[in-house]
Parts: structure tokens; sequence; C-alpha cells
């Protein structure tokens, strides 16, 4: 049950969006993030939907795949919209006990919803769209900028990186221990909450040692084989923009000024 | 002088205790000499404890001798701005094969050590090309490590050293954590390395079989070489290496028992062919008297 689990939910199909360039993927999104806070207008709001829907269009990632995300934060929307509906100060519209509904707030929970359901979908385009790898690549490059004050940008992208490479492994080393435990008579479904997370230690303890025991044995494996940080290191596949990447940049510049422009008309 | 030399090799492990007194030292390796000629296929042989890891961590400096020198292509291993080129002179397989890929695709990390030690991109290719083919691990190239089998996984550890171009590989018990399959596997592209490459091996093993194909034969004990010969020398000696807590081939060993118990055999019978072509004589001999 335990190896069901998937992470980094990439879709590989092959679409424009998927052979950009993850800087520049990181970068619409981070556009999009910005257009989204500063559009706050029902044209800003046309103008990010007409984008996010070019763009799901271009990734030729399914519809369904995008909603999956929401799930996680429903419950989160749902509080949210909530509190704009009914804590919002104007004129009433109907009422619920002491809780007063008000047209201001219905506005307000409306485009807060709105901001939140794009602000998910936004981002897990660029996750359904990019390796992890490539993401973590995209990263230590697009923040190189950052080593100039004392940022260790390679070693967190690699640290990343290694992180990704062991994260089924130890979901495989979780999985032995928990049947190895179970095969003893340990019993991890059974009880409140409390009883259970305490069932979870003794998981815990031997999966720890092991990751540090393996963490040691690469370091030394890595050692061996010569790496000593990010200085001199070349790129089997080093990041070099092409064609597309300028255009998509263009497209992102255009995006912004146009959300910037509707944000002081409105 | 070959291409590793070991002179007065003395390491000690010191253990400390919580008020970093020291605690305990246990020499793991005494006063050992070696020398390792260029293009050998040499087996290292010893039980748990024997010091024969120790001292497959020297050739790669990832320890440093206590006492005494060794020296990898004449340079030696305790002077660290020669570090890096003895590691690209030296490459080391460990034992867990999971503990040592780093890249989340075979080639990304096959190409890890040519990108440590700056290969331009284009000679990255190549190298990583010729090293899987080297290994036979082309098909899998673009696959998750996570999805071979242990065997496949230490073969790709083969071809990321590979890629780095060395001299000589040091395999640290290879095969400890495979099964019969991988062990064949694993050991086959090693001697086929050896062969076709030229590349000078050192096999740190347990496992007998393993060593038959050697041109030399070590075989360790509490840190101390105590055997040096060619495979058939040293298992013509098997009382010698049960001495030494060492098993010896199947077939060596019912030799051994047969020739005890009168039959005209030869010591040191490393294969069934070998055993058969002097089995049968010996019988139709031992029927006359």
């Amino acid at each position: 049950m335990i190896r069901d689990i998937t992470l980094g939910q990439y879709y590989p199909v092959d679409s424009v969006l998927h052979r950009l360039d993850p800087r520049v993927k990181l970068f619409g999104t981070m556009i999009f993030l910005i257009a989204l806070f500063i559009g706050d207008s029902v044209p800003g709001y046309i103008l990010s939907t007409a984008f996010l829907l070019g763009v799901i269009l271009l990734s030729k990632v399914p519809f369904k795949f995008m909603v999956r995300g929401l799930k996680t934060v429903v419950l989160l929307l749902l509080v949210s919209v909530g509190f704009n509906i009914f804590l919002t100060e104007g004129d009433v519209v109907f009422k619920i006990w002491i809780f007063k509904a008000t047209r201001q707030g219905i506005i307000l929970a409306l485009f807060m919803g709105l901001r939140l359901i794009y602000l998910m979908i936004g981002s897990s385009v660029m996750t359904l769209t990019t390796t992890p790898n490539a993401l973590t690549d995209g990263l230590e490059k697009g923040l190189g900028f950052l080593k100039v004050i004392k940022v260790p940008v390679h070693e967190i992208a690699m640290m990343m990186s290694i992180a990704l490479r062991f994260i089924p492994v130890l979901i495989e080393e979780t999985d032995k221990i928990m049947k190895a435990q179970m095969a003893r008579g340990a019993d991890f479904e059974k009880g409140n909450l409390i009883q259970k997370a305490k069932a979870m230690i003794p998981l815990l303890v031997p999966l720890f040692i092991s990751a540090f025991r393996r963490a040691t044995d690469l370091a030394m494996a890595m050692e061996a084989r010569c790496y000593h940080g990010g200085a001199g290191r070349t790129k089997m596949k080093p990041l070099i923009y092409k064609k597309a990447d300028y255009i998509a940049y263009c497209v992102l510049f255009i995006y912004l000024f146009a959300a910037i422009a509707l944000g002081i008309l409105f | 002088m070959g291409i590793i030399k070991a002179a007065k090799l003395i390491f000690e492990y010191i253990s400390r205790d919580e008020q970093d007194n020291i605690d305990e030292v246990s020499r793991a390796i005494d006063n050992l000499d070696l020398d390792i000629k260029e293009g050998d296929f040499v087996a290292i042989l010893g039980h748990n404890g024997s010091g024969k890891s120790t001292f497959a961590k020297h050739i790669n400096a990832i320890l440093l001798p206590t006492e005494g020198t060794v020296w990898v292509s004449g340079m030696d291993t305790a002077d660290d701005s020669s570090l890096l080129n003895i590691r690209k002179t030296v490459g080391m397989v460990f034992q867990n094969p999971d503990n040592q890929i780093i890249g989340n695709i075979v080639e990304e990390d096959v190409a890890f050590g040519p990108e440590n030690i700056g290969v331009t991109t284009d000679d990255i290719w190549k190298r990583v090309d010729e090293s899987l083919k080297a290994v036979g691990m082309t098909a899998y190239r673009l696959k998750s490590p996570n999805k071979l089998s242990g065997g496949q996984k230490q073969r790709v550890a083969i071809a990321g050293i590979m890629a780095m171009k060395p001299k000589c590989i040091v395999l640290d018990e290879p095969t400890a954590m495979l099964d019969p399959n991988g062990r064949k596997e694993v050991i086959n592209t090693v001697r086929q390395l050896n062969e076709q490459e030229n590349i000078t091996v050192v096999l740190i093993t347990h496992y007998m079989e393993e060593v038959i194909k050697a041109d030399r034969v070590i075989v360790m004990d509490d840190g101390n070489i105590v055997m040096d010969g060619t495979p058939t020398e040293i298992f013509s000696h098997v009382d010698e290496l049960k001495r030494y807590r060492l098993d010896v081939p199947q077939v060596t060993e019912l030799a051994h028992e047969l020739k005890m118990a009168g039959l005209d055999l030869p010591e040191g019978i490393l294969d069934i062919d070998e055993f058969v072509k002097y089995l049968m004589p010996a019988i139709k001999q031992g029927i006359k008297q």
C-alpha cells in the first residue's frame, strides 16, 4: 500500500510546454502568481483565465489531472470563502442566525476562491510538465545569481536531487520494517490517533538509523567519484535556451505588462 | 614500482568515549607491504575483520595510513594536492548497490563522475555511451535505478567508474549483497574489463569461486598478508586456507579429500573439467593397483 505513493506528479507527454526550459517555467509560474495579485479586478481575472486556459491547452495534460490537486485544498478554500462571505461589512443580502452575508463579501469571496484555485492549478501546470530533475537543474541555474550573496545554490540543488533519488528507496525500506514488525505482532492500524502515532516510533527509529547509514555510504561513494562541490563541475545535460524559450519569455512579459496595465486602469 | 604500492602500512581505528578520550585502539592493518602490477587481476581474500576492506579504502585515499605509505601511480595518498588525481586513477565500487547510485536516471548516474572532473559535455555523452556498452547496460540507460536488479545496479556503478577512465578499479565486496545470478553478472563484467580494456582490477571478496580466474590471489588475516600467489598455488594449501577460516571451491575440496584418501591427484584443482581430466587416469591407476 505504501508503495503506491507517487511523488512529483509529472505527466509524461510530449508538448511545447514539456520541452520548455525549466527556468522559463519557474519564471512563468512566478509571473502568473504576481499577475494574479496585482490584477484584482474583473478584467484582470479575465486575462489570467485566458492565460491559464492557453497554458493548459498547450500542456496537453488532461484537465482532470489539473483539478486533482485541488482536492487537498478544498477545506482551506471553503473556510476562506466562508469567512469572506460572512465577515465582510456591507449591504446585507441574507442572514443565517447571527451571520450576515453581504454583497461585498460575496464578491470578495468569489475573487478569493478563484485566486486560490488559479494558484493551485498554475503551480501544478509546472510540476506536471517538468521532471523533478529538470526542476532542480532549473533552480540551480536559475538561482545561480544568489551565489554572489553566498547562498549554496549548487549544494541545495544537489540535496534536493539526492532526496528525490532516495524517496522510493526509503519508502521500500519503511515497508520492509513495517512488515517485519507486523510479523512480530506490531499493530499499526488499531487505536486512536495518539496510539497510532506511538506505534510509529519503533518504525521511525530503525528507519532513521538506516537513513544515516545510507548517507555515510553515499557520501563516501560520491567522494570516491571525485565529487568536490559545484566548482569546476560540467554538465551532461546543460540547460541552454532555445528559440521557443525566448518566445515564451516574450509572451510572459507581455502578459505581465498587460496585468500591470489592467491593475492600474481598474 | 607497480600501480599500487603499500609500504609498512599500519592503520588503527580509534574509538573515543563521550569525553573524547581514547577508548580503544584496534589495529586493522598491521605492517602491510604490497605491490600490485598494472594490468593485473588481483583478488584479496579474507574473512570478516581481516582488514581487507580497510586496505581497499586506503587505495582510494578514503582512509589515510596511521603509519607507513600508500602510493598510487607514484602519488602518495596522504598528499592532499594529488587527491583528485588519485581518485581519477583508481575508481572504487562499494558493497551496497543502492547506496552508491546518485542519479535519478541510469545515464545521469554514469555521468556523475565525469561531471565532477570537468569533462566537456560532448565527451561526457561519448564516455557514458562507451561505459554503458562495456557493462552491457545500454538498454537500460533511461530507466530509474530503483527499477533495476541488484546485479544490474552494481553494473551501473561499475559503468559510473569506467566513465572516469581509471587505470585501476577497486571493488570492495561488490557481490556480497547479490544473488548468485547477480554475482555472476558482475564478476563476468569485471573480468571482461580487465581483459579487454586492460584495467587493473583489485577484487575484494570472500567468495572463492570469484577468484579462480584472477592472476594473483592475496589472502589476508589479522591485518596482514598471509598467502600470496596464483589461484592454483593458493588452493593447493587447502588446510592452511581452512585455518584462516576460508572455504575452498567445492571441486578443490573434493579433489583434496580424494587425494588424502589415496588417489593420485595434483593439489590446487580449480574447475570441473580439470578435475575430470585428472580423475579418470587416477581411477584407472587406482584399479590397477
